[in-house]
């Protein structure tokens, strides 16, 4: 809502700053964004009075004019307007000046002549043929009829000595979508009586309003409230001066005075009005219905509307003539011949309009102001102010009486006035008497312990409310500070939020840099990845009114996302990158409004220093550090996301866990990346479930260890893993830990076959073991390995 | 004999003095004092002496013998010294090369502000709460006293999942109150529930389609509006400094009541307004309010008994403001360039 500072004066007398203004206005609850000073756009530009005018000796089109702008000497300003004469008041752009769109004016020479300036149209001030009727459309604007004087600021006679202050208006007060609801909050923080009016029609115009004009409302459901005059023999012309003026400060552009009278009375009153052409009104009659059976209406912005069954209409005996609430029809619009017209002050549903404005795709300042629910008690005094005005104008004659109908019981709103409660839940201790004068402020009156709630506050409705308007003039800042007290409650994290923690102190301890990507992906995404046509991962939620297809459903797997951030990075130049993310999926289950969300901790890599065994190992590290159940990992050969021949799915404590491998150069090229790039995909939501018991102390060893190093040969279809298990099984309780350090194939080494290289560490706890200990031990292994793997000592 | 004795002792002062190393010096000992050295050759010939000088000889044999192993000595020790200094010579380090450093990872900027909200929470005995995005419109709407029909619930502001509106993804982790409500029953509740919310705005230097918020709830017997001011209060100063100056503005959201918005005063301009606060002197932090009765009525929560205070905060533009970050693009791009600085 824009508010000029100098209409406001009318209403209330204040001496603030524009930044006091604003500043307390804020803290009263009536939050300013930003204050605009009219006059800070055109600068320089004086009243000037033609003394001279004569031909350009070197042009047959220019003339060279001297102008007084009230200094000592007279200015020489060239121009090129052919409707300037001797006498005549003229804006005068001076040397330095500047005009609407920044322009900046210098002197400089025409021609041989010097010129210190420049005349001005209309247009060069930023202001158009609706803001000065009278101006001349094509030259310079001649201000002998604008109440000017010599040497004055163009600005003073634009009118533009104003601030626009805007507000932001909270939802729960339609009151202040109007200069007097917002002249109530400024009386009331400044605490400065409010000067209202009462609009007075002296009437008398021609005809029996009830013969000419009838009014039904079928729906009443939709329409609160229906308020209408009707004014004959309306002489259509521009509005005055003051008028134009401060419609331009609201923002509103000046069409006739008819048309000015109804935008001027919504920004007064903030009760949107309309005016027909009683002409078009078929029969006399106005039937507020909805539309129907009637499928279109132009509207008089011109453009077709389709119409569905249940949108609110203003029709005549035949016809929809106006989208109610929204905008008039073309066929009912005031026109320059127009004779006799309706003004319509009504009070329509708040939803309806939404939704009747928001499928149409035409929200209008009327429209914007019904969807707040503004209080049906405007629409009288707001056609009796839009008639007085057709009188203070002389723009036609008003008949007598009004058509009102009203489609709802008003009910007086009265609350208990609660000091203490109040006093309880501000944490405060405010006098009743101070509590009465806070809104007595507001207009709100308080008799024998009663608040007599206004129609025009629908938001207080109990203790609550109340308590925000004491809040509000008391001070917000003036509230104590307190600690709360009472019970003490245990704060901190749940188990499965730690071990969040723990996971991603991991992750970074290891090189993975945390990243956040969007909840919602592409669909194409699965294709991508290369998932199968029937993966149960392309079920995924579907928005209905998404952003974009980039971003329509709710993902099922992380992969996408992970490798969406590597290949940007990628694109970057960035050499490596070392990613990790921990966040949600959403899997829909059947009969279920909600989806399961599990959690999922994605790893992703590429770069020189990155391979399968560096991924692996990262994800090794942070299960260690978990602390969870022991854990394997078996070949995956057939995901088509992957590699093959580098792929592993992660077994913990028996339960499927995850995935990590290489991603298939396919997929990493969908992605345009033709490197290696590694990516786990790990269930975190599962991994807590497979936690192991908490770690205690062992003691630590009090006898030395013995190691042995032990290099096999065998086909190279024989996994480390199937070595290292098979070690494990035959060397008995003495085996302390195994360790792969060499795998050899080559020179010495069939092809076909592997040398796998361990180092065993053999220990016991009660003594030094001897190579009597020991030998046993390796023998058992020898033979098991031959027996089972067919891997003999190299 | 006397003459010689003298002489071995000056000759073996001269050559422990020009001896270089400990090598050298191993050698002259031999020289002089072994087996086969000077001074024993000279006492083989004590024998030949007589009875007089024979003492008189040995005394003074010995007093050369022990002048000699003391400065063997002293000469041991010094060349160690030298030694050892040019060895440590010999071994300096350009200090200025980089060190050897595993390559850490980086928490997101976002996560470090979103930490360091939830420690003063948890200090102040919040319990950190989680609850699905995914959300009904009863909990992100009905139950916050949004009724049907308001501007926030249109499809041109809230991403819906169900054709008949019923389910959403959530547009504020504000229906976390509810939940919190119903999972705790029984008040006292101290919450600060984190997550991902979503909203339909394009992406620009300000907006995002996904962003997140931190959502707090307090209900107990006496809770007032100078509690809700001093927990905030104490938020504000923990994060940006105790000189910090908080000011407190009426607000509306359905769900509160009596509601405000509280700034904190511009950090770069002290309030005199400047760019960064758009010359409004204030910067804008956070929501909040005293939770709505029918909210706490919707909830079984009895208002006459309990009343509440609820807050949330925005923490993309807390993590911009603390990182001096100056594009939200940038928070969801995930350059590694950007990660690494934090």
């Amino acid at each position: 809502m824009n508010l000029s500072r100098k209409w406001l004066k009318e209403f209330v007398d204040i001496q603030a700053s524009d930044r006091e203004y604003a500043e307390i206005m804020t803290i009263a609850g009536q939050k300013v964004e930003t204050t605009a000073r009219l006059d800070e756009e055109i600068k320089n530009v004086k009243v000037g009075k033609v003394l001279s005018i004569v031909r350009h000796e070197n042009s047959d089109h220019m003339w060279v004019c001297q102008i007084d702008v009230g200094e000592a000497e007279p200015v020489q300003i060239v121009t090129g307007a052919q409707n300037v004469h001797q006498g005549d008041l003229v804006p005068a752009a001076l040397h330095n000046s500047y005009l609407a769109g920044g322009v900046h004016i210098t002197k400089g020479k025409l021609r041989g002549e010097v010129s210190n300036g420049m005349l001005c149209s209309i247009q060069e001030l930023g202001l158009t043929h609706n803001d000065f009727p009278d101006a001349c459309e094509d030259g310079i604007w001649i201000l002998n009829d604008e109440d000017a004087h010599v040497g004055q600021d163009i600005n003073e006679v634009i009118g533009n000595d104003d601030a626009v202050v805007e507000f932001e208006i909270t939802n729960n007060r339609p009151d202040c979508y109007s200069l007097i609801g917002l002249a109530r909050e400024t009386a009331a923080a400044f605490n400065v009586p409010l000067k209202l009016h009462e609009p007075v029609v002296k009437g008398g115009g021609p005809g029996e309003l009830t013969e000419l004009l009838d009014v039904e409302t079928p729906d009443p459901d939709l329409c609160l409230r229906y308020t209408a005059r009707m004014v004959r023999n309306v002489k259509i012309g521009p509005s005055p001066k003051w008028m134009r003026q401060r419609l331009r400060a609201a923002g509103i552009r000046p069409i006739n005075n008819i048309v000015d009278i109804t935008n001027y009375v919504m920004v007064e009153y903030g009760q949107p009005m309309h005016a027909f052409d009683y002409r078009y009104v078929g029969g006399g009659k106005i039937i507020v219905r909805r539309a129907g059976t009637d499928k279109t209406l132009t509207t008089l912005d011109g453009n077709v509307r389709n119409l569905s069954p249940d949108m609110l209409v203003i029709a005549d005996e035949t016809r929809p003539v106006g989208l109610a609430g929204i905008m008039g029809g073309e066929n009912s619009e005031i026109v320059s011949d127009t004779v006799d017209v309706v003004f319509e002050s009504a009070n329509f549903d708040g939803t309806s309009i939404r939704k009747t404005a928001l499928a149409l795709g035409m929200r209008t300042e009327a429209s914007g102001k019904f969807e707040k629910n503004i209080d049906p008690m405007l629409t009288l005094p707001a056609v009796n102010r839009a008639c007085e005005l057709v009188e203070l104008l002389g723009a036609g004659e008003v008949l007598d009486g009004v058509i009102d109908i009203l489609n709802y019981i008003p009910a007086p709103v009265v609350l208990p006035l609660e000091p203490d409660r109040i006093n309880a839940l501000l944490g405060t201790d405010i006098s009743e008497a101070d509590m009465v004068e806070y809104l007595r402020r507001e207009q709100i009156s308080v008799e024998d312990g009663k608040i007599i709630v206004p129609t025009w506050r629908p938001d207080l409705r109990r203790m609550a409310d109340v308590a925000e308007e004491v809040a509000r003039f008391y001070g917000y800042n003036e509230i104590p500070t307190t600690l709360m007290r009472g019970a003490t409650t245990r704060g901190g994290y749940s188990p499965s939020q730690k071990l969040e923690n723990q996971a991603g102190a991991a992750a970074r301890a290891m090189g993975y840099s945390e990243i956040i990507t969007y909840s919602f992906v592409s669909p194409a995404g699965m294709d991508l990845i290369r998932a199968p046509k029937d993966d149960p991962r392309r079920n995924q939620i579907k928005l209905l009114n998404p952003l974009g297809e980039d971003s329509s459903v709710m993902r099922t797997t992380g992969i996408p996302s992970m490798l969406d951030i590597l290949s940007r990075n990628y694109a970057y130049h960035n050499k490596s990158a070392r990613l990790y993310e921990l966040a949600k999926i959403y899997l829909p289950v059947a009969g279920e409004a909600l989806p399961r969300e599990p959690k999922l901790l994605m790893l992703g890599s590429y770069g020189p220093e990155e391979d399968f065994y560096s991924l692996k190992g990262a994800v090794e590290g942070i299960l260690s550090q978990l602390n969870v159940l022991p854990f394997s990992f078996e070949a995956v050969t057939d995901n088509p996301s992957f590699h093959p021949g580098r792929c592993a799915a992660l077994t913990v404590g028996g339960k499927r866990i995850g995935l990590l491998g290489q991603i298939h150069p396919l997929a990493a090229r969908n992605y345009g990346m033709d490197c290696e790039v590694f990516c786990a995909e790990l269930d975190f939501t599962e991994l807590l479930t497979v936690l192991a018991p908490e770690k205690t102390f062992r003691a630590l060893p009090r006898f030395p260890a013995t190691s042995r190093d032990l290099a096999v040969v065998c086909a190279e279809s024989v996994t480390v893993g199937a070595l290292e298990a098979c070690i494990t099984g035959a060397a008995g309780k003495l085996l302390q830990e195994i360790k792969l350090f060499d795998v050899y194939r080559g020179v010495g080494i069939l092809p076909g076959m592997k040398s796998a290289a361990f180092s065993l560490t053999f220990r016991a706890e009660d003594r030094t073991l001897t190579d009597a200990d020991i030998e046993p031990a390796m023998n058992k292994i020898l033979a098991a390995l031959e027996r089972d793997l067919n891997a003999v000592r190299r | 004999m006397k003459e010689q004795l003298e002489q071995i002792k000056s000759r073996a002062f001269a050559a422990l003095e020009a001896a270089r190393d400990s090598a050298e010096l191993e050698s002259l000992r031999v020289s002089l004092l072994g087996k086969k050295g000077e001074l024993t050759a000279v006492l083989k010939m004590m024998g030949k002496l007589s009875a007089e000088e024979r003492p008189v000889m040995g005394q003074l044999a010995n007093s050369v013998r022990a002048a000699i192993e003391e400065r063997l000595e002293v000469r041991k020790t010094e060349l160690a010294a030298l030694a050892l200094d040019a060895k440590l010579a010999a071994e300096t380090l350009d200090v200025t090369v980089p060190g050897k450093k595993p390559e850490l990872g980086h928490r997101h900027p976002m996560y470090i502000a979103l930490d360091e909200a939830k420690e003063i929470f948890i200090g102040m005995g919040f319990q950190i709460l989680e609850g699905p995005e995914v959300e009904l419109a009863d909990y992100n709407f009905t139950k916050l006293n949004t009724e049907e029909g308001h501007p926030a619930r249109d499809w041109s502001d809230t991403f819906y999942i169900k054709e008949d509106n019923s389910v959403l993804l959530r547009t504020q982790t504000s229906p976390m109150q509810i939940r919190a409500m119903e999972a705790i029953k029984n008040p006292p509740i101290r919450i600060l529930a984190p997550g991902r919310v979503f909203r339909k705005d394009e992406v620009d230097a300000t907006h995002s389609p996904m962003f997140h918020q931190i959502e707090g709830l307090v209900i107990d017997k006496g809770i007032t509006m100078a509690d809700l001011k001093g927990t905030l209060e104490t938020l504000v100063k923990s994060l940006y400094g105790e000189d910090s100056v908080v000011r407190f503005r009426p607000h509306h959201f359905p769900f509160t009541e009596p509601s405000c918005e509280v700034d904190v005063q511009c950090f770069k301009c002290k309030g005199a307004g400047c760019p960064t606060c758009k010359g409004e002197g204030w910067i804008e932090l956070l929501g909040a309010g005293m939770v709505h009765p029918k909210v706490l009525e919707g909830c079984g929560i009895d208002p006459n008994v309990y009343s509440g205070f609820a807050f949330g905060i925005g923490l993309e533009r807390m993590a911009m403001r603390r990182f001096q970050i100056s594009d939200l693009r940038l928070i969801f791009e995930n350059d590694v360039r950007f990660l690494r600085q934090f």
